[in-house]
Order: C-alpha cells, then structure tokens, then sequence
C-alpha cells in the first residue's frame, strides 16, 4: 500500500467512524526535490529550514532530497512522475516550465490563492521573475533561486590600463574601447591579457540573450511557441559578439568555457567578465584585488535575461499534500527568509520587500555588490523558454558556437537555428 | 523422476538468479526500446502510436546523428590502437627488472581508479587556454596558444587523448598479468639462439599475448562507444557538436529532448553496431587467435 492510499484511508476511516480530529487526515509529508549534487553549506540551509517549518507546522514533514544539477533533477523528477510516484515539490529551472506543462507534470498555483494575503504575496515578486513562471493566465511556477547576468571587473587592471577603476563601461562602444585598453600583447602576438571575456560553453544562449535584449531583441513569445533568431536585431548581437574575438581580438578566440570563465578572472587572464549572480559570493572569497560588479552596458537599451529555478508543485500528489506545499512555498519566500536566503547564497532576493529586511541592509552595507543584480531587473526579460525547451535551445547554442568557432557567419547561422526551430514548434501552435 | 532431469533442474535452478537478473536488465530493456523505436513518443494527451519506420527516417535526416556517427568513429579509431599499444608498451616495460617498477606500474594504473568525472575535471584545466598544463607546456617552447576544447578542429582529439589516458593503465593490467604467465624457458631459450629483443617480442611474447590482445580490443571497442562521461564535464557535445558522441547523443535526446521514441531507434542503431563488432570478433578473430 502506498502512503497516498494509506492517507485516503486514514480519511475515510475518520471520516466513518466521525471522531478522528481533521489534524489526523491533514498530516502531510512534503517530499521536495532539491537540485543540489553534494552535500555542503547550502543543503545545511535547507535543512534548517525544513526543520524551522516543521516546528512552526507540526502536522506537516518536510523531506528534502538533494537530487543533483538541474538537468539530473528533472529526470529524476520526470521520470518518477511516469512512474506514478513524483516528489509532492521541487526546484526546478524556470525554463522548463512549458516542458512540465506538457507533460502534465505540474498544476497552477492560482487554486490555492484564496485570500486577499495569498493575492498579495502573489503579487510581490520582481515582475521581471514573474515572466517565466506564467503562461496563458496561469502561475505555474514561483520564483525561489533566481539569478542574472552582470559584469564584473577588475578594478587594479583598470588603474592599470589607465581607466577609472570606479566606473563600469555603460555601453557597447564603451566596452569595446575598456576592452582595447585592457588587452595586453606581448611582441610575439601572444595575449598575455583579455580585455572582455564572455562564456560560450554549454549554453551560450543565456548569456547571448544579454546581448539580445540589448540590441532590442525577443528570442521567444510569451506562449513559448515561436522564436524569432533570425530577427536582424539578433544578428547584430551576434556580430558584435564574434567582432569582439575576431575583428578586434580583446576576447579570447574560440569557446570560452563556463566553468573556469571565474578562475580567469582571478588569474587576472580577464580584465572584464560576463557571469551569473550565483558568482557574488565565490567572485568576494577568491579574487586578490578589488572588483565591481555592473549592470550589463547597454546596446540600444540595456537589459540582461533571468535564470535560475522555480518552486512547481505535482499534479500527481494528492490536494492535502499540494496544500501542505503550497504553505512551505509561502513560508520560505516571506521578505526575511527570501533576504536571508539571498545573503547565505548570493542569489537575487525574489521580492523587492527583501531588500527593505534590516538582515538584507547589513548585508548590502557590508557588500554593496549586491545590489546590482536588483538594479538590474526592471530591464530584465525572461530566459529564453519555449515547448520542447532543450531542443530549441539547442538549435541556438549549435549556431551561436558555429559562428564563434568562425565556420558559420552569423547571418547564415541565425538563420539554420530559426528554421531548426520553427520545424520543431510548428506542431505546438 | 530420473536423476538427469532432477541435475537439469537444479542446473536451471542455479543458473535462475542471474538469468533473471540479465532477462530483467538487459535483455528486457534492449527488446522493449527495439519496439518503442517502432512507437512515436508518448505525450501526456497523446499516448504512444505505431509509426513504422518514422523514427529511423528521422534519424536518416538528422545531421547531427550522422555527425556523432562520425566523430563515434574517429574516437574509436583514436582510442582503440593508441591505448592498447600503449598499454603494450607500458606493459613490457615495468614486467623486467627495473627499479621502482612497482611505483611505475602504481602510476601506470592510477588513472583507472580515478572516476571519469574527477579525471574531466582535471584535464579541463590541463586544457584551459593561458594557465593551463598544456599551455605552460607549450608556452616554455615559444608556442602559440590554443583553445584546445573550444576549437572546433581540436576539440575531439582532446577529449579522444583524455580516453586513451583513462583506458591504457587498466589494459596494461591484463597484459602484465599475460606476460607474467609466460614461461621464463622461453625467454631463456630465445637468449641462447641469439634472437634480438624485437624477434622475441614478435615470434615469441606477441602471439603468446594473443587470447589477451583479443579480450582487451573487445573492452576497448565497447569502451569507444560507453565512454561519455568526460564529454559532460568537458564539451558538453560542443563546439556544434564537434564532440558529440553516440551515446551522448541518446542521453540529450532520450532525458534533455525527452523524445523517448528517436532515442530508442538511436539505441537499436548503437546496439546493432556494437553487435555486428563482436560477431566480427568472435567469428573471425577468435579463429586465428592462438590459446595455450
């Protein structure tokens, strides 16, 4: 007999017998998916928090189950829900958020928004967060770890280079012109030292989407079923990407891999780099000079994508567990936990009321770099989501890491990742 | 009843734990995807239909299949000569009398025991452009720097080299174990008839080590299409899909696609490959290889 039945069952007999307290039937056990690999400080984290929600909610047990990257967790969390018995919650990329949608895999919050409060808090997220948690009317997704991409720079090589360490390129010329000053040669040709380095490995797209929005481009529509790579906005970004390696030789030629994108820096390899949020906290503990962090610099606007994970909710798990779930995504996303959180991590804090948190003021006044990620989000656009997530964005990171690796021009190369993916979506309208 | 049929029994009943396990894990699997490749996948609102041969005129016309194949086959072509001869070379190295041999076999052997994983992550930085192994290495020599796994040119010699790495020291195992076995009388007789080390090897060692030659190519042809691991942590497939393997493709499609359908059909095709491999070396190898 499973737990649900046995639960079911539970009921059923309070209910016939009409004395068993409605607590009994109301016990739940949460189990929530974590995308996590090894233990460490942030699994610590949310153990307290599951062991602080279970005191407050001594009906409710909270089980975390740390399930791997991101990719490993929703197979995990797909492939239990084939087998029928998926986690009641888990953390998830918001892009995948069409993908659980058509698999029938996840249910709208909106049924369990009855009160005024529950609109409330609804409603306080960065709208910039809200993008990719809903569709067609419905919030499918709440935003928990998010993160964007910023620039960071090396403050000691600006000085060097002759540039104002305090002050950030604001736009796309500028940056080229900082990236100039900032690449060092020796007489054989060689770079000794990178002016700009932006990370094109494993998925380019994310960081290119920056590039995007900043020359006015949307890659997809909210519906997630037509993308629009081959719009000349997009072409220019990608031009201005393989001009910066290839033309003006400040970026390293080739694929620059993610990964080791922060080792750079610290090696002082790269005097500027593209990365994610997520870094803040490893960028303060291994960088030996003073760095900034800065909003994106602007093409013809600026703007920068979001990404990270959202809390979904089982459409398999029974309505007493998706309630008890449902209360854990409240708990953990009040101003002080989501402040906290964001401090602990170096994620973006969801809700602007985070940010008025006296933990989340100590925390910016020790480091103000923090903010920046905040700054940022008024002209933030949704990660690139669309049905068949992984395949379209494939069809991208194929063509942006051909015209990278110089065997595409970027025209050409947009254009096969548009058609690729208009065969792939045309099904889906 | 008879004892021959009470022995059969109770010889089918011994054999029954591990032929359940294999029918439940290997072969239940293979003939399940042979059929789903012949389905189209299951949607939530779409439950699996028959489609024919949809899926393998699919496969057909997707340039990446065929670029996998292709890169497939030139891993295999790298991987397989180059570490069973290196494993040869290393193998009759450390089997005489040198010093510190049992530190060098120790060596030889480390990279076996070391997880793919924490092997990719190494040689990422080995690889890394500037401050990487390599590049220090390179650089000492006046050379240029390369972008070892972000060139689409270099990218699958680099994680092909990180293979031959990982393989050679474990097939050296099996070939010091062989040549321990050969009798000493012949190296003894060899010596009196004034043959030169070469002759031994080739007249003598070599086809003694046959029977192993044989067993450590069918490891490393299966290997050639198993190992992927690398391929995660180093290139992710990329750049465009310039180290794509076969069965990293089947992966990205079956759990990153969740196309469940082509990524069976793909897997009929891996299988089928693997297949005809072995009955070519156990048809026709086997027959020329010398046991004692």
């Amino acid at each position: 007999m499973d737990r649900r039945e046995f639960l079911g069952g539970t009921a059923a007999l309070a209910g016939s017998f009409a004395m068993a307290g409605p607590a009994l039937a109301q016990s739940a056990e949460l189990s929530f998916f974590y995308p996590v690999a090894v233990g460490g400080p942030i699994t610590k984290l949310i153990d307290a928090y599951a062991t602080g929600f279970e005191k407050e909610n001594p009906t409710i047990k909270v089980k975390p189950i740390y399930a791997g990257t991101y990719q490993e967790t929703i197979v995990k969390a797909l492939t239990a829900h084939k087998s029928g018995t998926p986690p009641v919650l888990s953390v998830l990329l918001s892009t995948d958020m069409f993908t659980l949608i058509d698999e029938e895999a996840i249910v709208p919050f909106d049924p369990f928004i009855k009160t005024e409060d529950d609109k409330k808090w609804l409603s306080s997220f960065f709208p910039g967060f809200m993008e990719n948690s809903q569709t067609g009317g419905k919030t499918w997704g709440i935003p928990f770890q998010r993160s964007t991409v910023v620039l960071y720079w090396n403050k000691e090589l600006f000085k060097e280079a002759g540039l104002d360490p305090e002050k950030p390129p604001k736009t796309w010329a500028e940056q080229l012109e900082f990236a100039q000053k900032l690449t060092k040669r020796d007489a054989a040709g060689n770079t000794s030292q990178w002016g700009i380095q932006i990370p094109s490995s494993g998925f380019p797209y994310w960081l290119f989407q920056g590039l995007t929005t900043q020359a006015g481009a949307i890659l997809a529509n909210a519906a997630g079923d037509k993308t629009d790579f081959a719009n000349p906005g997009v072409v220019e970004a990608l031009q201005y990407w393989v001009d910066l390696a290839q033309k003006h030789k400040v970026h390293p030629p080739g694929i620059v891999e993610w990964g080791t994108t922060p080792r750079d820096f610290f090696e002082k390899k790269v005097a500027m780099m593209w990365t994610t949020t997520g870094n803040l906290t490893n960028v303060r503990a291994n960088a030996k000079f003073p760095f900034g962090v800065a909003v994106l610099p602007a093409g013809k606007k600026p703007g920068s994508p979001t990404g990270g994970g959202n809390f979904y909710l089982s459409k398999k798990a029974s309505p007493a567990e998706q309630e008890a779930a449902f209360k854990f995504v409240r708990w953990i996303t009040t101003p002080e936990r989501a402040a906290q959180w964001s401090a602990d991590t170096g994620y973006v804090a969801v809700t602007p009321a985070a940010y008025e948190t006296e933990a989340m003021k100590k925390y910016v006044a020790d480091f103000p770099q923090a903010l920046v990620a905040r700054d940022q989000l008024p002209t933030a656009v949704a990660e690139l989501s669309t049905h068949e997530n992984q395949r379209v964005t494939k069809a991208l990171n194929d063509g942006l890491q051909a015209a990278l690796t110089g065997t595409k021009q970027p025209g050409p190369a947009m254009a096969d990742a548009q058609a690729e993916a208009e065969r792939i979506l045309k099904s889906y309208r | 009843m008879s004892n021959r049929a009470t022995a059969t029994i109770h010889g089918w009943l011994l054999l029954l734990p591990a032929m359940a396990c294999l029918a439940l894990f290997t072969h239940w699997p293979a003939v399940a995807s042979f059929i789903d490749s012949f389905m189209s996948t299951p949607r939530a609102r779409r439950p699996a239909r028959f489609v024919g041969l949809d899926n393998y005129e699919q496969m057909l016309a997707d340039p990446i299949f065929w670029k996998a194949m292709a890169n497939n086959l030139w891993f295999a072509a790298g991987t397989i000569p180059m570490s069973i001869a290196l494993a040869l070379l290393m193998a009759v190295w450390v089997n005489d009398r040198i010093a510190g041999r049992t530190l060098v076999r120790m060596a030889y052997f480390t990279p076996t025991i070391l997880p793919m994983i924490a092997v990719a992550n190494i040689w990422l930085f080995f690889f890394t452009p500037q401050y990487g192994l390599l590049e220090q290495i390179v650089g000492a020599f006046g050379g240029r720097s390369t972008n070892w796994l972000g060139s689409q040119d270099t990218a699958l010699y680099a994680v092909t080299i990180v293979a031959i790495w990982k393989e050679a020291g474990f097939f050296m195992i099996f070939y010091l174990a062989a040549l321990q076995a050969i009798p000493p009388s012949l190296g003894e007789a060899a010596a009196i008839e004034g043959a030169s080390r070469w002759t031994f090897f080739r007249r003598v060692q070599f086809p003694l080590l046959m029977p192993t030659t044989l067993f450590v190519l069918i490891n490393a042809v299966i290997n050639a299409f198993r190992m992927v691991d690398h391929i995660f942590v180093m290139t992710r497939g990329g750049p465009d899909n310039a180290t794509t393997l076969l069965l990293f493709y089947i992966y990205q499609v079956g759990f990153g696609f969740w196309d469940t359908a082509y990524a069976a059909a793909l897997t009929c095709v891996l299988l089928a490959l693997l297949a005809l491999v072995a009955f070519v070396q156990y048809g026709w190898l086997e027959r020329r290889t010398h046991y004692q």
